[in-house]
């Protein structure tokens, strides 16, 4: 195996990811305020740059020149540290989310080398190919929980408090929903590996297969994502804005980007679990992707527009008696149906 | 991939040694995730990643959160006073019983011969092979810890309940 090599090409792979995907982030948050605006008849940002469209960066600007407070009696390094794991593990995911087929040929010729490029996966659109990659995702997800968990402990303020337990049992509760709502899919696909369930939808996405798995992963995506309607975290009338409460400047905007980014690598989970990921007719794969991601995206805000937000026993009740129970019948019919085809 | 193991192995030795000397339960709540997380990272040396990857799920990701829920709950802001007399003879009880534990598992471990396992089935990846003897060879102790499962958490519901009224 060439080390060097192996290195250049993943950390490349790895900043333009990092790159599209902050992009993404910044202009998930102006499309969400001019949806927003849209479904509210109103008109949104439209004043800095055409159609609003330098907001993102005026926002980034005004953002890192405020002033960075910290609440006396809060537990400073805690403090400082819960906004970087809320950001950093909202990114990890993306490590093993396909996002195109081979990007590059099997082999290059390089100054006269002949350099092969299957090994580890380096040819296709993909950072990481594993084994586990399913697994992997499921893992960083649940460790997002830790940043607003910590955040709300240490800031010191009952209400960050209160709005980090209410994360606290949201999250552990709709885990469960989340994480077998895909059982389907990896016993359809037979694979953990996210490239290999993309594969196996070549010619007819899951979710044609799935339809009930697709609607629960969402509702519970949504839900680990706390977007309203289960936005109780930050319910402002009750709890200000639960965790975020004492938190300025960037380290309120980390927070804010691990929100959108949660929100961005749910529709890509999706995407590849349940879409068909990369594959489509004619466009090229990426384009194909991007555009499934930013439909299920914009969906998500749509869901925003529309619904008012949960009681928080309603929501315990709607996870814990519906999303679970179907999720496991979904996992029953699904293992009958492939026994009684396959015999 | 030595030079890692030694560098993981350390890792979960020290955050190992500060969950127990931290005075504050949520700092040795944090150690106890850090060192989770270098036990994980030894796993994945030992290509065992399902078990790396259900490592940190259920541990990190579900168990941890639950302690520090309950932390947060109790709300333990301070961390206790240290007793104003310092009782010797349970200092000194507590040395005596950690040197004999201690003492045992030194002897347990050296002495012990570990025997190697059955080899992974060809063409087969971890999960698969776990799958496949957790669902064929250990049935039933599988099945037996799911209804032990289950008797927890009705006792959990019981004893809430009893409390409500």
């Amino acid at each position: 195996m060439n080390l060097p090599l192996l290195i250049v090409v993943s950390v490349l792979k790895i900043a333009v990811v990092m790159g599209v995907l902050l992009t993404c982030v910044a202009y998930t948050v102006l499309l969400e305020r001019k949806v927003l605006g849209f479904i509210q008849l109103r008109y949104g940002p439209n004043r800095v740059g055409p159609w609003g469209l330098l907001q993102p960066v005026a926002d980034l600007i005004k953002l890192m020149f405020k002033e960075d407070f910290t609440p006396p009696g809060a537990n400073k390094y805690l403090f400082l540290m819960a906004p970087v794991i809320t950001a950093g593990a909202a990114f990890l995911p993306f490590a093993v989310i396909p996002f195109a087929g081979n990007i590059l040929p099997p082999e290059i010729t390089f100054y006269g080398y002949k350099i092969d490029l299957t090994v580890a996966a380096l040819n296709q659109g993909v950072v990481a190919d594993t084994n586990i990659g399913l697994l992997y995702i499921f893992a960083m997800g649940s460790l997002g929980v830790y940043g607003a968990i910590l955040g709300g402990w240490a800031s010191n303020n009952k209400y960050s408090l209160l709005g980090g337990l209410r994360l606290c049992a949201q999250m552990v509760s709709y885990e469960l929903a989340l994480g077998l709502s895909v059982i389907g899919v990896i016993m359809l696909a037979g694979s953990l590996s996210t490239v290999q369930i993309v594969e196996a939808q070549k010619s007819i996405p899951f979710i044609v297969y799935q339809p009930l798995g697709f609607v629960l992963f969402m509702v519970a995506a949504m839900a680990e994502c706390g977007r309203t309607p289960f936005d109780l975290i930050e319910c402002e009338n009750e709890l200000v804005a639960g965790y975020q409460t004492e938190y300025s400047s960037m380290k309120w905007a980390l927070f804010m980007m691990g929100e959108y980014t949660h929100i961005i690598v749910a529709s890509a989970i999706a995407t590849t679990l349940f879409l068909g990921g990369w594959h489509g007719p004619v466009l090229p794969p990426f384009v194909w992707f991007m555009g499934k991601t930013f439909a299920l995206v914009f969906f998500f805000i749509w869901v925003r527009g529309t619904f008012p937000r949960f009681r928080f026993d309603q929501l315990m009740q709607l996870g814990w008696k519906v999303l679970l129970p179907l999720s496991l019948v979904n996992i029953l019919v699904t293992g009958a149906v492939i026994l009684l085809i396959k015999g | 991939m030595q030079i890692l193991f030694f560098i993981l192995g350390a890792v979960a030795l020290i955050a190992g040694g500060l969950v127990v000397f931290q005075k504050h339960p949520l700092r040795s709540a944090l150690w106890l995730i850090v060192n989770f997380f270098a036990v994980a990272g030894i796993y994945l040396l030992a290509h065992a990643e399902f078990i790396a990857a259900i490592q940190v799920i259920v541990y990190a990701g579900a168990i941890m959160v639950l302690f520090l829920f309950v932390i947060m709950l109790m709300n333990i802001r301070q961390p206790e006073a240290d007793p104003k007399i310092p009782f010797i003879g349970r200092k000194l009880a507590g040395i005596i019983l950690a040197g004999f534990t201690g003492l045992i598992l030194i002897y347990g471990v050296t002495k012990a011969t570990l025997t190697t396992g059955k080899e992974m089935a060809p063409g087969l990846g971890n999960t698969e092979t776990i799958a496949l003897t957790l669902f064929t060879d250990y049935l039933l102790p599988f099945e037996v810890t799911s209804v032990l499962l289950l008797v927890a958490i009705v006792g959990a519901v019981v004893l809430a309940k009893s409390k409500l009224k």
